[in-house]
């Protein structure tokens, strides 16, 4: 119960802290919403190409805005020694990586709720009964995402280019997961069968497990020295 | 409270503490001096659990660092020059952040003691950067000792602090010191430490030179030992 009362409050201070300055949120907002403005006009409306490229332009745009908000989210942490506050604290050190990633999600999730809805109306996507699967793609790789990408941001948070380090370090091993959501996606918005979405999903379920539990248990040897 | 035996700190090939050896019991107060890069630094960080060392022993109320390094967090307090405080959070947000994550009884009755003794209760709702470096300090202070550590390890408490910061900090540890709690602070400032610290310390090039009763040192002794060769 403490382990939750301590993920808890992190979550609650980061929240409280991008309520005030909405710096994470914006910046990912902005950035995806003009990706799939500028991808939208370089198509023309309600072509194939355009309904074929969408999962593509998607995830990129998820990768990209996720990569600015995971970056400010962990460096924020190291202003004013904050993080060595936190590894002061009497707890396990691997429950600030649970709290991250649950922010990282929560701050892509709402970027997402945005961007999506905008993309599927400006490509002229058809999801049709399936939206709830939609979402849950959208979780899978967000969850995978947030948590390469925090073990990456904290690595990077104390370098000097960290803007560079993260997606130089994050970027290769993300590959997986968002090459299976991807696909994942594809087959959701091109119609595919079942079969073939699903195939792709188990990869991108088993590579959510695998990432997730190796960069937990990785979490406080990074936060060393 | 504090047993630290044949304690050694590498970076890459440099030494920053080289077979420091101490203890400090209950309620002593420890002045810690030297000069930049003697290993001040340091010797808190790996006292705090913030570093491992390269060899050695620390056992911090009981606890060994290398095994129950949960339990002596929950049993010192730490103030560095970072004030570790959240800038777009208030004082009393700060205050109650930390208070969760130390686990404090009765958190808000603390919180506003804690607040009133540093002399910021009438700030308690504004946001922490619009506080001076003085106030800072204070609240870092106020921070440190919330979860009522018997040891504090302060880094440089009074650097970068005017007079006035620097006397109601000054009390402020006057009063920790009548609560029987240990501790440690590094300084510079060679008077204050020979006059209010019970025990000293001079580290110079990671090696602990000088370990002896406050009053048994004077001031060109002092001064002499911290003499860049």
């Amino acid at each position: 119960m403490k382990s939750l009362g301590h993920i808890l409050a992190i979550i609650q201070k980061d929240l409280l802290t991008e309520l005030r300055n909405k710096e994470i949120i914006m910046s990912m907002l902005v950035f995806s919403l003009i990706v799939v403005a500028v991808f939208n006009f370089t198509f023309d409306p309600g072509s194939e190409q355009m309904q074929k490229t969408a999962p593509a332009i998607l995830w990129v745009a998820i990768l990209f805005a996720g990569n600015l908000g995971l970056s400010r989210s962990l460096s924020r942490e190291y202003e004013n020694g904050r993080m060595q506050g936190l590894l002061l604290c009497p707890m396990d050190r691997s429950l600030i990586f649970v709290a991250k990633v649950i922010g990282n999600i929560f701050y892509m999730g709402i970027m997402q709720m945005v961007t999506v809805p905008v993309m599927i109306v400006l490509f002229g996507v058809t999801i049709g009964s399936f939206a709830g699967l939609l979402v849950l793609i959208l979780f899978l790789g967000t969850l995978g995402f947030a948590a390469v990408g925090t073990l990456f941001s904290t690595i990077s948070a104390n370098t000097k280019s960290r803007e560079i380090m993260l997606p130089i370090l994050m970027f290769p091993v993300v590959v997986p997961i968002i090459l299976a959501a991807t696909k994942s996606t594809a087959g959701l918005m091109n119609g595919d069968p079942a079969g073939h979405i699903w195939a792709w999903m188990k990869i991108l379920i088993a590579f959510d497990i695998i990432f997730t539990v190796a960069c937990y248990l990785l979490y406080e040897h990074v936060l060393e020295e | 409270m504090i047993d630290v035996r044949t304690l050694s700190k590498k970076f890459g090939a440099k030494k920053a503490l080289d077979n420091v050896s101490f203890t400090i019991e209950q309620g002593q107060y420890v002045a810690l001096l030297g000069v930049n890069g003697a290993g001040k630094t340091t010797l808190i960080r790996l006292l705090a659990t913030l570093a491992r060392p390269s060899a050695g022993y620390i056992e911090i109320a009981g606890f060994e660092q290398k095994k129950e390094q949960q339990q002596i967090r929950r049993c010192v307090g730490v103030m560095t020059h970072d004030s570790f405080l959240y800038a777009d959070l208030t004082a009393e947000e700060n205050l109650h952040f930390y208070g969760r994550m130390y686990d404090v009884d009765n958190l808000q009755d603390r919180a506003t003691d804690l607040l009133k003794s540093v002399g910021l209760i009438t700030r308690r709702h504004d946001k922490t950067r619009t506080f001076s470096r003085g106030m800072l300090q204070r609240l870092s202070l106020a921070r440190a000792v919330l979860h009522q550590p018997p040891v504090l390890l302060l880094d440089e408490p009074f650097a970068g602090l005017d007079v006035n910061a620097a006397d109601m900090l000054k009390q402020l540890l006057d009063s920790l010191i009548a609560r029987e709690c240990t501790l440690l602070l590094s300084l510079h400032d060679i008077d204050y430490a020979l006059q209010n610290s019970t025990r000293t310390f001079i580290l110079k090039q990671g090696k602990l030179i000088i370990d002896s009763a406050t009053k048994e040192l004077h001031h060109d002794q002092v001064r002499k030992a911290l003499a860049v060769p």
